[in-house]
């Protein structure tokens, strides 16, 4: 664990930084406080615990700009031509024309070009230091902002590509795999925490089909082997959240009462967080391919009185696109992947188009260190196949995801109030001649394709001699990373599988 | 007579072929031949500049003509008022028709057990009846190099359009033998080798490479002597490529190991491609300089360095064309191949220009392949490979509304085309019953 620092301001306040998120540990504060102080720390420490509130997201930088001239796509209220936006302290404060910089705002001029709210990914694996913890069909209880690595060159390419937020998930493995974590891409932040989007709602991510079946079934010879063995490892774990919820209530009630004997149930984090989706607090990304486990998952949820659900790659959700579209937040999908795997055989290219004409809230996502840097051209795909409109397509990749992240009151569009996560395109962004020019996360500009100098790595492996050379082998895919080490019997089996 | 039962009998007559195979429905729709006039497009040609009002008529598979008032007689005319005609795009890397489904092994044809097996034929395994050639070529890639992959010299790779019905009806005309360079760069995330050991596996690797040529140069100049050689069916192989009959396909992508195989080419006096080329842009002047043309992409691809811009592959294919190299492109990909045209989009946007851009999948490779005078451009005399579209077909927004191959007018369907027709609107929807 890295250093805590804590500090006294004039005004008697306690300022922490944590380097790292940091379990707090009797023993770990000064000695020399005497008992007094000690106690006040503690109770200021719990308020803010208590509060959830995140010490270092107050010090994430907000940006001022006003980019003036621009063909502004808002996605939700139209295209406005020659129009300028003003961002101050991180928020988008006006949209409209002939609008001048307050004092000390730096002007860009965008006549000609495009502007776009910043690109969100809805699966994504980058910036994460290992994805799958398989060591069990049910793994609710650990959490991706766990293991997240500011310093990834793939954040600032995902920015080059003008992608200001992405779900950084759990791999999957197992049926119930950690909890992700959403993330903004403020590059060159070197606290993790400072990448962690704080104030979006808590995903979980869950697994149905090969992938699960595989690693369980046929690599660790435990349920489940099939998709009949996946829905019962889901219904088994929910049951038991309840049970487990149910002893604390018990035992909640019982302990105001006079006479109270009864002792808490042991608290267990995985249920716990079972019992958290089943009260609504998380929402369910599930990774899925054919139509009969998505319709499977979709039963569960209505047993089980889940509406937070949100299907993943959902290759077949065209053929439950009725369904998907009346019971759940929506399927995200590839534009166009298919045949890498026997599940994803009876694919479609027009899978985005049938879903979001049958009324499924719809997004195109990455899964990949690579497409994530050109996800406009990804969404541009679903004109191509089954001619959705321009707006249709971006929302693909903006106000849709942050629909099915959480977020789409915060971001997702341009709108006043919004955070101002914004893109300047040179030519459409649904064009596949469209580059991208400048991002912008908090209203602060990470990314200007006119100061990029060549080398943006912000740490340098000390290990590392030389630097390695990674030459093409199509293994962009990152839903089995570090499963291979969980079972060293199978000899790679599991890292030449894609998703 | 009443009305319903005469509009029965109607019925009954006009389904009486259809009667005499009750249980089906539908017609499938094939591929057919004939004289077809696409008539009074603009069509982007290439090599000839872009024509407004001009018209193209297809005969016995070949371009029979270009321009305007071309008689009507006998052919089937399309109207192309404000359409486009472009000539096919070639992807100058596949796996196309050598894998079905690439988690499950018993469909992966391309990648043979040994070292050197230049003699394993990609052109043998291609399956005319891939899904993936079907929903590729609506696309208007009409014909690919399909590239074995494997050990040093893994096979012959081969050009074929997306047409026909046996490996020999696809043939394009063009073969060459594959050579993996032996790279010092890793061959993923998974590589765990240490620098030291990437850097004796290569040298190893290049040492034996130098055996193996060594001995096929020796097995050739016995053949030519007339001596009576034993079967050997790998060294006849790599023979050809030593004499310059067929072509070696050189995959190469790490800057040092370009370097190396420009070195290990020189005095050779055999027909060199490289493949790959990631890191061309490097070494891009020494390439021009060798006059090796170029195979390069994905363009959509990650850059192989940390420290490397987030463009580089984007830019490679522009920075070799500028320092003089002649460059074509590949996708390297089985299923996605379709994609070739936003690859080729993405490089010009990115230095290579629109016009190059569409060369390095249409003439260029043509002329790399030695086979320019059939494929590559809208002219009279060449094969019959053609696109209509509204507009760029580099461009995701542009239909491709009919592809001809061979003169062979191509359904425009597939099985992600029928999915679609047949679940748009889902009968019963939401509620069954």
């Amino acid at each position: 664990m890295k250093s805590s620092t804590t500090q006294s301001t004039p005004t008697g306040e306690i300022m922490i930084q944590a380097r790292f998120p940091v379990r707090i540990q009797a023993g770990m504060w000064p000695l020399k406080n005497n008992y007094k102080q000690m106690k006040k720390l503690n109770l200021i420490l719990a308020a803010l615990l208590g509060l959830g509130l995140n010490y270092s997201n107050a010090q994430t930088q907000k940006g001022n700009v006003l980019i003036k001239n621009a063909t502004v796509l808002t996605v939700t209220k139209g295209n406005l031509e020659n129009t300028d936006v003003l961002v101050q302290n991180g928020i988008i404060r006006q949209v409209g024309k002939n609008l001048s910089a307050p004092a000390g705002v730096e002007t860009i001029d965008a006549s000609g070009k495009y502007l776009m709210p910043g690109i969100i990914d809805a699966h994504s694996h980058v910036a994460l230091d290992v994805v799958n913890e398989a060591s069990s069909p049910i793994t609710s209880e650990v959490r991706m902002k766990d293991v997240v690595n500011p310093f990834e060159i793939g954040i600032y390419r995902a920015l080059a590509g003008g992608v200001t937020i992405s779900h950084a998930m759990h791999g999957s493995a197992n049926v119930v795999g950690g909890q992700n974590a959403t993330l903004k891409h403020r590059w060159g932040a070197k606290d993790p925490s400072d990448i962690i989007m704080q104030d979006a709602p808590r995903t979980i991510k869950f697994a149905l089909g090969e992938n699960p079946t595989r690693v369980h079934g046929r690599g660790n010879g435990i349920q489940p082997r099939t998709r009949m063995g996946v829905e019962a490892v889901l219904r088994n774990g929910f049951n038991e959240a309840i049970q487990y919820k149910k002893g604390w209530e018990t035992y909640n009630t019982a302990k105001g009462q006079k006479g109270n004997t009864k002792t808490p149930p042991v608290y267990n984090e995985r249920l716990q967080t079972l019992a958290d989706i089943l009260d609504g607090k998380i929402i369910i990304h599930c990774h899925s391919y054919r139509a009969d486990e998505i319709y499977m998952l979709i039963n569960v949820a209505k047993d089980f009185a889940i509406t937070k659900l949100v299907f993943q790659h959902t290759n077949e959700g065209f053929k439950v696109a009725p369904e998907i579209a009346q019971y759940t937040m929506g399927a995200s999908v590839f534009a166009d992947w298919w045949a890498y795997k026997m599940e994803v055989y009876y694919s479609t290219a027009f899978n985005a188009a049938i879903l979001q004409r049958n009324g499924a809230i719809t997004s195109i996502n990455s899964d990949s260190a690579e497409l994530i840097r050109h996800l406009y051209h990804e969404a541009a795909k679903t004109q191509r196949y089954g001619g959705l409109t321009d707006e249709e397509a971006l929302a693909m990749i903006t106000i849709n995801p942050a629909k099915q992240l959480g977020i789409d009151d915060k971001v997702g569009s341009i709108e006043v109030g919004k955070q101002a996560d914004l893109v300047i395109f040179e030519g459409h962004p649904l064009s596949s001649y469209t580059v991208p020019q400048m991002t912008f996360v908090d209203g602060v500009k990470y990314f200007d394709i006119k100061a990029d100098p060549d080398d943006q790595r912000q740490f340098v492996s000390a290990t590392e001699m030389v630097e390695p050379i990674f030459l093409h082998t199509h293994e962009n895919h990152q839903c089995l990373q570090d499963v291979d080490a969980y079972f060293e019997a199978f000899q790679g089996a599991f890292i030449e599988e894609k998703h | 007579m009443n009305r319903i039962s005469k509009t029965l009998c109607a019925s009954m007559l006009a389904l009486l072929p259809v009667a005499a195979m009750a249980q089906i429905d539908g017609e499938f729709v094939k591929p057919r031949t004939g004289k077809f006039l696409l008539q009074n497009a603009t069509v982007v040609t290439v090599t000839k500049g872009t024509l407004t009002n001009t018209s193209v008529l297809v005969e016995n598979g070949k371009i029979a003509q270009v321009g305007t008032n071309i008689s009507t007689a006998g052919a089937e005319v399309i109207d192309c008022t404000g359409k486009f005609i472009y000539p096919g795009m070639i992807d100058s890397g596949t796996r196309l028709g050598l894998v079905e489904i690439s988690s499950i092994p018993e469909t992966v044809d391309y990648a043979e057990l040994g070292n050197v097996t230049p003699n394993m034929q990609a052109l043998t395994t291609v399956n005319p009846n891939s899904e993936a050639i079907g929903v590729t070529r609506v696309s208007g890639v009409t014909t690919v190099l399909t590239v074995p992959t494997g050990g040093l010299f893994p096979g012959t790779a081969a050009l074929i359009n997306l047409n026909g019905y046996t490996p020999d009806q696809m043939y394009g005309g063009f073969k060459a033998v594959v050579m993996n360079f032996p790279s010092s760069g890793r061959r993923g995330r998974f590589d765990r080798r240490s620098d030291e050991d990437v850097q004796k596996d290569s040298e190893k690797a290049l040492k034996e490479a130098n055996e193996i040529w060594g001995n096929a140069s020796k097995y050739l100049e016995l053949k030519k002597s007339g001596a009576e050689l034993q079967f050997y069916p790998e060294m006849d192989q790599l023979a050809k490529a030593v004499s310059g009959e067929l072509p070696l396909l050189i995959v190469v992508d790490a800057a040092s190991d370009i370097q190396n195989a420009i070195k290990w080419v020189e005095g050779k006096n055999i027909k060199v491609i490289f493949s790959g080329v990631a890191e061309g842009w490097r070494v891009a002047d020494e390439i021009a300089k060798a006059g090796i043309p170029v195979i390069t992409g994905p363009v959509q691809d990650l850059p192989t360095r940390q420290s490397d811009r987030y463009d580089t592959p984007y830019a490679n294919a522009g920075k070799m064309a500028k320092a003089g190299v002649k460059v074509a492109l590949r996708t390297d990909e089985e299923e996605n191949v379709r994609n070739l045209p936003f690859h080729a989009a993405f490089a010009a946007a990115y230095g290579l220009g629109k016009e190059d851009a569409l060369r390095a999948i249409t003439i260029n490779p043509a002329e790399i392949f030695g086979i320019a005078d059939q494929y590559g451009s809208v002219e009279a005399g060449k094969r019959a490979n053609l696109i209509i579209s509204t507009g760029d077909p580099l461009e995701t927004k542009s239909q491709i509304l009919h592809v001809f191959i061979d003169g062979y007018m191509i359904p425009m369907s597939n099985r992600h085309i029928r999915l679609y027709q047949e679940f748009l609107e889902r009968s019963p929807g939401l509620k069954a019953n």
